[in-house]
């Protein structure tokens, strides 16, 4: 344990901190993402696709760098399957933000005017909880107080994607003018940008135990 | 025939190290914080340093306790307390080399009719009792600042992992040091009054005395314990005790190691006594219990769930059931290695008021001239062991019980001839020549009282006189005596 042991411990301490800064920014992209679809704005919206999926591929690569140096160090060893998971999770989160915005890419769903508005909340309240985990994590790995305070929001955000979804989904099943294969189309999307802030609760309910079990 | 007997107190070394280096680095090892390769490394070498650094307190405790006065005795003591410690380990029960071996010296003392101290025995009874009982205040005192540290400073989880590392490293260093400096007593203090060795200097800076040097080698066998078996018992965590995080883990051992190093610290009880506090017993205790202790003191602090009470109740039996096993197999197989075997298991201590002794008795504090009329029938009497004396100074001196323990030390028969033989066997580059010459002197002296031996030789000599102001020249003083008696007095030159 000489001095650079030390010294690569805050390299994978950087790396963590690196990793979640990824997680997060691909949920702000699948939010501008979303509403440049909404916008029509389909330059934008590719150059959003290609950040993304070059985040993504980036996230990958270091999520396993740091589960190699992990293990190779043996460092942490009490809660290293723990904190793997964790990376784990929080990958597929940043993987479905990408995912989300290439079946829009691929599917170009009509999306009707009523429900823009209700569209964007619903993205923006997924990315919330994305970020309220963010913040949570990076809490767990410095052991702050306020680590209660974000995973609450977490639940928070969950809670509110879900009424929206569940609106908007009563709204368009009601409505006359549209084919029900079109509203089986939305109600995919919908439900799946939904999906991320049910993930992002996952994840938080993990790291509540992994919390308690990190307690002396 | 040294090594020979030597090697149950080796034995015991090897057990001790296979068990009790589980307690400092066991749950280090156990979830891969300490590779096990550096944690029996800095375990055997504390353990060495603890124990012939600051071995003596403990072992003079046990001393007290009983002299043992013979070889082939010490040997079947150790031996005893070694299997003890094994048939009870075997049956899963609880076992500490400490109350092993105070219960075979004790098997000793009855097969041999020398007398246990009872002032010695409850003194170390006592600190059993209290050792877990402050492990589990010291675990809890430790926890709280710790734990309020933790939640207040946002440490990162790789930042509090590489303290956490370092904690167990330095906390396991320290608790080997109080391991080696506490238990050594139980390993090789039975060997201490018979082993016949003398200082050696190294680089004529360091002087080692017979103590140390038997230290030295028990340590080293607690550290072959270490290195050949210990991987073991670390690895089975979760027998017994409750698996700990590392940073519990970390309090556990401070706590063991201050409350080993409390009971063993010379330095610390003086202090203690300096600034008016009582002295704290230097006795050898258990460190597994001082282990459980802890464990016990945090899981009260947390509301006192997931305690087994049963645990609890095992340690405290054991304070009886050990001591009466050890003195049980020890006086029984004392007997065989005697009757079967014709080994001298101990020198008998014959008492008797001889004229020297007569003259002698009044001077003692407490006590008058009255005292010889009191005691005028058993004038010149022999009596063949401790206990008979005792008796029968106990039915003769019922007022004055306190001048007892006095009267028998001048009045214990310790015989021998100073012989040109003997003279010419002692090693004549540990005493100088102002000592060796005093000792010539003698030669054809026959002494009845040990006390005389060095009484003469303090009239003879300035050499042998002890000086007031000088503990240093004193301490050397009373080893070169013990030397001097012992290698006179031996068979080979009477």
């Amino acid at each position: 344990m000489s001095l650079g042991i030390l010294k690569k411990r805050i390299g994978i301490q950087k790396q963590l901190d690196d990793f979640l800064d990824q997680v997060s920014e691909a949920s702000l992209l699948f939010r501008q993402g979303v509403d440049m679809f909404i916008g029509d704005r389909t330059e934008a919206f590719d150059e959003k696709i290609e950040q993304v999926t070059a985040i993504e591929h980036r996230g990958d690569q270091m999520r396993r760098d740091i589960e190699k140096q992990l293990y190779i160090k043996t460092l942490i060893p009490e809660s290293r399957g723990d904190v793997l998971q964790l990376l784990e999770r929080m990958d597929t989160l940043l993987d479905s933000c990408k995912a989300m915005l290439w079946q829009f890419k691929i599917e170009q769903p009509d999306l009707p005017e009523e429900i823009h508005d209700d569209l964007n909340e619903l993205a923006s309240y997924s990315v919330e909880s994305i970020e309220a985990i963010v913040r949570s994590a990076r809490a767990f790995f410095r052991t702050s107080p306020e680590f209660a305070d974000h995973i609450h929001k977490v639940s928070y955000w969950e809670t509110e994607s879900d009424k929206v979804s569940t609106r908007m989904m009563m709204a368009i099943y009601r409505r006359d003018d549209l084919s029900l294969c079109h509203k089986a189309q939305l109600k995919d999307f919908i439900r799946r940008i939904s999906q991320i802030a049910d993930r992002a609760e996952d994840v938080a309910d993990r790291l509540s135990i992994y919390a308690i079990k990190r307690m002396l | 025939m040294l090594p020979v007997f030597l090697s149950s107190g080796l034995f015991l070394g090897w057990s001790l190290g296979a068990n009790d280096a589980s307690n400092v680095f066991g749950t280090a090892v156990a979830s891969r914080m300490v590779k096990f390769r550096t944690a029996a490394l800095v375990c055997s070498l504390f353990v060495i340093i603890g124990a012939v650094a600051s071995g003596a307190g403990a072992s003079h405790t046990l001393g007290k306790l009983g002299a043992v006065n013979a070889l082939a005795g010490a040997f079947m003591v150790a031996l005893s307390a070694a299997l003890t410690v094994y048939l009870m380990t075997v049956a899963r029960y609880p076992v500490s080399t400490s109350q092993a071996i105070v219960g075979a010296i004790i098997g000793w003392n009855l097969f041999s009719g020398s007398l246990t101290d009872t002032a010695s025995l409850s003194k170390i009874v006592t600190t059993w009792i209290a050792c877990p009982a402050l492990s589990a205040l010291f675990a809890v005192a430790l926890y709280l600042p710790i734990a309020l540290m933790i939640r207040h400073l946002p440490l990162h989880i790789l930042t509090l992992d590489s303290m956490t590392r370092w904690g167990l490293l330095l906390s396991g260093a320290f608790g080997s040091y109080s391991l080696g400096a506490n238990n050594i007593a139980n390993v090789m203090g039975v060997f201490v009054p018979v082993a016949p060795f003398h200082d050696i200097t190294l680089f004529e800076r360091f002087t080692f005395s017979p103590e140390q040097q038997l230290f030295f080698l028990g340590s080293v066998a607690i550290a072959v314990g270490v290195f050949t078996y210990s991987k073991r018992v670390m690895m089975t965590v979760g027998s017994g005790i409750v698996r700990l995080t590392p940073v519990a883990a970390f309090v556990v051992v401070t706590a063991h190691s201050l409350v080993l190093f409390t009971f063993s610290s010379q330095a610390l009880s003086n202090t203690l006594h300096a600034i008016g506090l009582p002295r704290i017993p230097l006795v050898p205790v258990s460190s597994s219990q001082a282990i459980v202790g802890a464990v016990i003191g945090i899981g009260l602090l947390k509301g006192g769930g997931g305690i087994r009470w049963r645990t609890l109740g095992g340690i405290a039996s054991s304070w009886v059931t050990t001591p009466i096993f050890a003195a049980v197999i020890c006086f029984v197989s004392l007997f065989f290695l005697q009757n079967v075997f014709n080994q001298k298991t101990y020198r008998p201590i014959e008492y008797e008021l001889t004229p020297l002794a007569w003259e002698r008795i009044i001077l003692v504090p407490g006590a008058d001239t009255s005292m010889h009329e009191q005691l005028d029938d058993i004038w010149l009497e022999r009596f063949p062991n401790a206990q008979t004396f005792r008796q029968a100074l106990l039915d003769r001196l019922p007022t004055a019980a306190s001048t007892i323990p006095a009267i028998m030390d001048i009045a214990e028969i310790d015989r021998f001839r100073v012989t040109e033989e003997g003279i010419e066997g002692i090693d004549a580059s540990y005493l100088n020549e102002e000592e060796m010459q005093a000792v010539r002197e003698l030669a054809g002296q026959v002494f009845t009282h040990r006390w005389r031996l060095e009484e003469v030789l303090a009239e003879s000599s300035a050499a042998w006189r002890a000086r007031p102001d000088d503990a240093v020249f004193n301490a050397e003083r009373r080893r070169k005596l013990k030397y001097l008696v012992d290698t006179l007095r031996s068979p080979a030159f009477q």
